[in-house]
């Protein structure tokens, strides 16, 4: 018999492999005895849905940040023209 | 840089929740794209090709982060009994101590502000090496196999990490988000 230790291990890694037939049959056997599991693993679900959102493209997030400093822009700057300059000296 | 770099700047946050490291990825996209300047082609517009650029910098940047010796040595097995979050959460009948709570629908919470802090805290809060390989898998869609291949450790372990910061995670919310979300409805 699973415990929920063991049980929230396999939903970890259900997110990460392909369970193996027994692990699946025993971590649904355990979902359906358990109702802590099934919330919980609805919580992890939570957390992967929330991350595959970020992982992709989330405009409305990106939106949320705050933008670049001014002393930042500045650095970057800077680094970018020594480089360039670099550059341009090694070709003469 | 005047036209893309706040944006690069804002999409590197978003992953990597760390303001020097983000503008490490910043400048080395900048550099990169100037150096690469003729493999730009016209087709895809020119902010797509800088975040292409700056999706593999954000990478290499975790990569080389997990790496620092100032992190836990990656190659000590993690023994599974020996870790805190999961001694809180259970007993030693490995049973859930406290229920787990409904946490609703990832789509509407997403749209808050305020979720977007407290998931970004919470990251903050786990074990740093747990935050960046959990990073490197979630948020940069990473395969476990390729993780375990770059930071030299087995699956087995990177399956026991990763559980690690998702309960880790988990605990953080269960006490920050709802916490806070009873708190305001009492």
């Amino acid at each position: 018999m699973l415990t929920c230790k063991d049980a929230s291990l396999l939903m970890s890694q259900s997110f990460d492999r392909r369970l193996g037939l027994m692990e699946k049959a025993g971590l649904r056997f355990h979902l359906v005895i358990c109702k802590g599991c099934q919330v919980a693993y609805r919580q992890l679900d939570f957390l992967h849905q929330v991350c595959q959102r970020i992982a992709a493209e989330p405009v409305d997030i990106i939106c949320m940040q705050p933008g670049l400093s001014a002393d930042a822009q500045e650095r970057i700057l800077k680094e970018l023209h020594r480089k360039q300059d670099e550059k341009s000296d090694s070709c003469d | 840089m005047s036209q893309h770099g706040d944006y690069l700047f804002r999409f590197a946050m978003v992953k990597l929740r760390d303001e020097h490291l983000a503008e490490d990825a910043v400048q080395e996209t900048l550099l990169a794209a100037l150096q690469g300047k003729n493999n730009f082609c016209g087709n895809a517009s020119e902010r797509t090709w800088l975040v292409g650029i700056l999706k593999h910098k954000i990478v290499d940047l975790i990569r080389k982060k997990v790496r620092e010796p100032t992190m836990i040595n990656v190659d000590e097995p993690m023994e599974f009994g020996q870790d805190e979050v999961t001694d809180v959460l259970f007993d030693n009948t490995g049973h859930w101590v406290t229920p787990c709570q409904d946490w609703g629908n990832p789509d509407k919470v997403l749209e808050q502000k305020h979720f977007w802090e407290i998931l970004t805290d919470c990251l903050k809060r786990l074990p740093p090496q747990l935050a960046m390989i959990y990073s490197l898998r979630e948020i940069s869609g990473m395969d476990t196999e390729d993780i375990c291949k770059d930071l030299n450790i087995s699956s087995t372990n990177s399956w026991v990490m990763l559980h690690r910061a998702r309960l880790g995670l988990k605990q953080c919310f269960e006490v920050h988000w709802l916490g806070e979300k009873q708190g305001r409805a009492g």
